[in-house]
């Protein structure tokens, strides 16, 4: 069983992610490490972009934070292996085609298997495109995450059949970012996928309270945290640790009541 | 073409949110590019409203004073809202209204895409918002101004560098906001298929006419037809026409800013590397991990650090030429039009200004070129100025 499937087992996973290189690639792992003590199931490390146009704007300024301290793919290696060191938490890069393309897709998918880099969300790349790096990404055995959106239809079936490691379910229109209501019928999109697939559905996209995780892990396999766990990054700095273990282990307990 | 590639340019590398979007957008556009209805439609706009066509006006005292070709100007800076800017914009929002949209968005750099999208909106009665960068709303505050005049609402992007690489970020968020009643009225050849397609077509109209123009005038075909590029849409309506007529030489002139070999420049193509950003493989200035690199030119038209991908393309395989120019070299120009034909261009086109004078002596005195006149200087005056260190009141 991969890293991947195994967050997926136990019941409900909870998916943290975190701006690799914000405030510092030391506090990087440390708030992964963190963030896993208290019941987290799978990481991801949002890699540093100039222009990510995905994200809202609590992702954008740890974006720039991150490369303001000069964060770069090679750096980003490095945490991941010194995680690897010490955990078997899965781990997942969210990243922007341009770098990839850029460090060359064989080199890089070579270089995520041997620091334990289990698989890559791509915003920018969808499901049509994925024949761009497809091929590198199974021969190093990395998983390639396909995103499915509320306007997604017919397509989710195809997405949903190729899918590999988990789904990513975006719950809203837009941009990443807290938002108070998510009103998007989740659970169509989510039968939908499962009608054709066994990959488990991971929702994300506006979830920060126990209440929404609540809601989307009964329908869903697991929930993803980004905006709201960066927000307490950017508040708390360098003393984040024990915030982002509160956070965690509030929304893990919502989660698998 | 196939699956929106030129050669290997192009793609729709975009977030699944708006697949389906595009998707519906290219249906829709190849039903009514065929539909006689549309096409009667929009060619009444451009003869009553855009006042096409434009003219293709021979340059005596220019020819004269460079002694080579015989110097053309297509003049797009006549069309109303000042540049080529509206032959996209009117068949975008037309289209946007068929396909029942009832909001129109858009990036603007210089101002003259905003313009032109607000004042189509304005026409055909869409909803309109604009993004420009703060920066560029700074340099280009009367255009602003305008926008809001017909009806627009405009936002300053704050992102980034605050100018047209931001703008266009920010415009793509917010479609991903609200795609179910909005069109992203894309200014360029550019973003993921089928804009580059799309835009192409609706700005052909520039290269077809000055073909025809210049065989009524001349009986022949020009040695060469020049035009500035950012994301290269003058330049691929100008160009597309004249690609199989092999012995015309097409050259595109990118923004070099404070020159190539500093890092303040926009000239994508001679500076650039491969990469896949805003929707398309294309060409982009990135620094060596791959961050979008800022970019700096003195014309807000041309400060972007992508090009559309049939211009990668047609670099690639050698069709057409790509040439810095740099920004005191686009001065220079700019007021040796004014001074030589008594005509104002965009600082944009004056990149292509800059580029016939360095080459017309090259040309036979019976052989002609053609130079894309994208659109008109008022909205550079200021600028300009403040350039030459004139302090002027605005």
């Amino acid at each position: 069983m991969s890293r991947i499937e195994n967050a997926f087992k136990n019941g409900k996973a909870f998916i943290v992610f975190l701006t690799g290189g914000d405030p510092s690639l030391e506090k990087s792992e440390e708030f992964i490490l963190e963030a896993e003590k208290a019941g987290a199931d799978l990481i991801e490390i949002g890699v540093p972009f100039s222009d990510p146009i995905a994200e809202g704007e609590v992702i954008q300024a740890a974006n720039i934070r991150a490369l303001t301290n000069g964060t770069t793919m090679h750096d980003l290696f490095e945490l991941a292996w010194k995680v690897r060191q010490k955990s078997e938490i899965p781990l997942v890069f969210l990243t922007y085609l341009n770098p990839v393309h850029h460090y060359g897709y064989g080199k890089f998918f070579a270089k995520c298997n041997e620091v334990g880099v289990d698989g890559i969300i791509i915003p920018d790349l969808p499901f049509e495109e994925q024949r761009e790096l497809k091929t590198e990404a199974e021969h190093y055995g990395v998983n390639l995450i396909s995103l499915i959106a509320p306007t997604s239809k017919e397509r989710i079936e195809k997405i949903a059949k190729e899918g590999k490691g988990f789904l990513y379910i975006v719950s809203s229109m837009g941009v990443t970012g807290v938002r108070s209501e998510i009103d998007t019928d989740i659970s169509a999109i989510v039968n939908a996928a499962k009608a054709v697939s066994k990959t488990p559905c991971a929702v994300g996209f506006g979830i920060n309270t126990p209440e929404q995780a609540a809601k989307f892990a009964a329908i869903a396999d697991g929930v993803i945290v980004g905006s709201a766990i960066v927000r307490i990054i950017a508040e708390h700095g360098e003393n984040a640790s024990k915030h982002i273990y509160e956070y965690v282990k509030q929304m893990k307990e919502a989660i698998t009541r | 073409m196939s699956e929106g590639r030129f050669g290997e340019y192009g793609g729709q590398y975009i977030p699944e949110t708006l697949m389906n979007e595009v998707q519906a957008l290219e249906r829709a556009y190849m039903h009514y590019k065929n539909d006689p209805e549309f096409t009667a439609e929009l060619n009444t706009l451009f003869k009553d409203y855009a006042g096409r066509p434009s003219m293709l006006y021979f340059a005596e005292k220019m020819t004269h004073d460079l002694g080579g070709a015989k110097i053309y100007l297509k003049r797009e800076d006549l069309n109303h809202t000042g540049s080529h800017k509206i032959n996209n914009v009117l068949g975008q929002v037309l289209l946007a209204k068929k396909m029942g949209k009832t909001r129109v968005i858009a990036e603007t750099g210089a101002g003259q895409h905003g313009v032109a999208t607000a004042t189509a909106a304005a026409l055909l009665g869409l909803e309109c918002e604009i993004f420009m960068g703060k920066e560029d709303t700074e340099r280009q505050s009367l255009n602003v101004y305008r926008m809001a005049l017909l009806g627009a609402k405009v936002n300053a992007v704050t992102s980034g560098t605050m100018t047209l690489k931001d703008a266009v970020n920010e415009t793509m968020r917010e479609w991903t906001r609200r795609v179910s009643d909005t069109h992203y009225v894309l200014g360029s050849v550019m973003g993921p298929h089928p804009f580059p397609m799309i835009v192409r077509d609706f700005q052909s109209i520039i290269g077809r006419e000055a073909r025809q123009q210049i065989l009524e005038r001349e009986k022949k075909l020009p040695a060469a037809v020049i035009a500035c590029v950012g994301g290269g849409s003058n330049a691929m309506g100008m160009f597309y026409p004249f690609i199989e007529d092999k012995g015309v030489k097409l050259i595109g002139c990118e923004a070099a800013g404070k020159g190539v070999d500093t890092p303040h420049h926009a000239a994508t193509l001679t500076k650039g590397k491969r990469g896949i950003f805003h929707g398309m493989k294309s060409y982009f200035c990135q620094d060596e991990n791959g961050q979008i690199a800022p970019v700096y030119s003195i014309s807000a038209g041309l400060d972007y650090p992508g090009i559309g991908p049939e211009h990668a393309h047609l670099h690639e395989i050698k069709r057409a030429e790509y040439v810095p120019i740099n920004d005191e070299e686009a001065v220079c120009a700019f007021e040796y039009l004014a001074k030589t034909e008594g005509i104002i261009c965009a600082i944009e086109s004056a990149h292509a200004i800059a580029q016939l004078q360095k080459i017309a002596k090259n040309f036979a005195k019976d052989e002609n070129i053609i130079v894309s006149l994208s659109g008109r200087g008022d909205k550079d005056v200021a600028a300009i100025a403040r350039y030459r260190g004139v302090k002027v009141h605005e």
